[in-house]
């Protein structure tokens, strides 16, 4: 069982990592990666939020938007599964709110540390993407926050590995055009054919 | 008239959603294999991008600042469920191709985007045409990304046949390398390298400049 888990984590950092083999969260992606003290906040953010918000949107789900879900109500025909957007973007938005409320709160030190990259995460394709493949592949609670936690490390680890790229390549003599953007762009081709050599892993 | 044509015009080149503003990144790299699926996903983010900018701009008054991403999310959020629909209901296939993809137009920052950097502060109409001018600047460089894929890819054109592939006793060994969707990243690198050279304009300033290697100067400074 545990052995299960660890699988569909190493699957979720590596195999299908959600930045560099779906290319979600490319936004933030490439314009939070300059430097890596950011890179790191930001990392560490989505972490957070991904952990959080995959497991409680897989319990709206499984108990209230999936067909035949709401029999324990009494409902056994209800199928909301069309409202799932909305409900899954609102419940990513109040999570944000409320976890900035709560460390700026409890914790100000964290709360400092990443309070100007809460907001960003909002809008960011990875935290809602997540949540859209966990509903695809119908995953149960456990193997949501496995999932949830997995994603979040693995954007986090792409993220870490570009701004450091970035750092170094400012050092570097490149064409006029291609400065900032446009080299970023084709640095992050090139750490995504690395990546594709997970791909060739059986668990 | 000049205004609303700047308004609807400059986004296409000048200050391109996808090439200047890094908005609306992810759905551009992973849709583009095939030139119909892409024309589908450039129509449903130009009418969402358009539409939420209108209603935005309209209620812009009465909206508490408190509360805005949450109101404007759900504007965004009740247009793509309606595209969502409408694609399931008409092309089914388009929709299991593009999955997830369709729903990630809520996150798509050039929504957002311009929802809250134009439609907030400025008049429905002059708001629906940035909307319309920023989805088209989007669509311009998915259609490109995805003829170039398509053609190289698979050796066709909008489906129809170009280069005739080996497996279709042809001569053209397809090339593998542009149906990967991270084939995108190097074209729109270069596309944007183009594109700037032409609006010389937009080229970042380097942080650091490497020295001139200089021959008069004896002195060898030591780089970094």
């Amino acid at each position: 069982m545990f052995e299960y888990y660890l699988n569909l984590f190493i699957s979720a950092v590596f195999i299908e990592n959600i930045a560099l083999a779906y290319f979600l969260g490319m936004c933030t992606f490439l314009a939070i990666s300059k430097k890596i003290k950011a890179a790191a906040g930001l990392g560490v953010t989505v972490i957070v939020v991904l952990t959080i918000t995959v497991p409680i949107n897989n319990f709206i789900y499984i108990y209230f938007l999936k067909e035949g879900a709401l029999e324990w109500a009494g409902l056994p025909n209800s199928n909301l599964e069309f409202v799932g957007l909305m409900c899954y973007i609102g419940i990513i938005a109040a999570v944000i709110q409320i976890l900035e409320m709560f460390l700026d709160k409890f914790i100000p030190t964290l709360y400092n540390a990443l309070g100007s990259f809460l907001p960003l995460i909002t809008v960011n394709c990875a935290i809602l993407g997540a949540s859209l493949f966990m509903v695809e592949r119908s995953y149960l609670f456990v193997e949501s926050v496995v999932y949830g936690f997995g994603a979040g490390v693995g954007w986090a680890l792409a993220i870490l590995a570009l701004a450091g790229i970035r750092e170094r390549l400012k050092y570097a003599d490149i064409p006029e055009g291609l400065q900032g953007l446009g080299i970023t762009f084709i640095t992050v081709g090139l750490m995504c054919f690395g990546f594709m050599s997970f791909g060739g892993i059986v668990l | 008239m000049s205004k609303t044509r700047e308004v609807l015009l400059n986004p296409i080149f000048n200050d391109n959603p996808i090439a200047l503003q890094i908005l609306g990144i992810c759905s551009a790299l992973a849709v583009t294999s095939n030139l119909y699926v892409t024309l589908i996903m450039c129509v449903a983010l130009t009418s969402v991008v358009s539409l939420s900018n209108l209603f935005v701009s309209i209620i812009r008054h009465h909206i508490p600042t408190n509360v805005r991403m949450i109101i404007q999310m759900t504007i965004v959020a009740s247009l793509v469920i309606l595209v969502d629909e409408l694609l399931k209901a008409y092309d089914y296939e388009s929709s299991k191709t593009l999955s997830v993809f369709v729903g990630l137009i809520i996150t798509n920052c050039i929504v957002m985007g311009r929802a809250e950097g134009f439609a907030m502060q400025n008049s429905p109409w002059p708001s629906f045409l940035d909307g319309l001018g920023n989805g088209i600047g989007y669509s311009l460089i998915l259609i490109i990304v995805a003829t170039i894929r398509e053609f190289f890819g698979s050796g066709s054109f909008f489906g129809y046949e170009i280069l005739v592939l080996v497996q279709n006793g042809g001569w053209y060994p397809g090339n593998n390398f542009a149906l990967l969707p991270l084939s995108s990243f190097f074209i729109i690198g270069v596309f944007i390298w183009l594109l700037r050279s032409w609006k010389t304009g937009q080229i970042e300033e380097p942080e650091y400049r490497i020295a001139r290697n200089n021959l008069e100067t004896k002195e060898v400074k030591p780089r970094i």
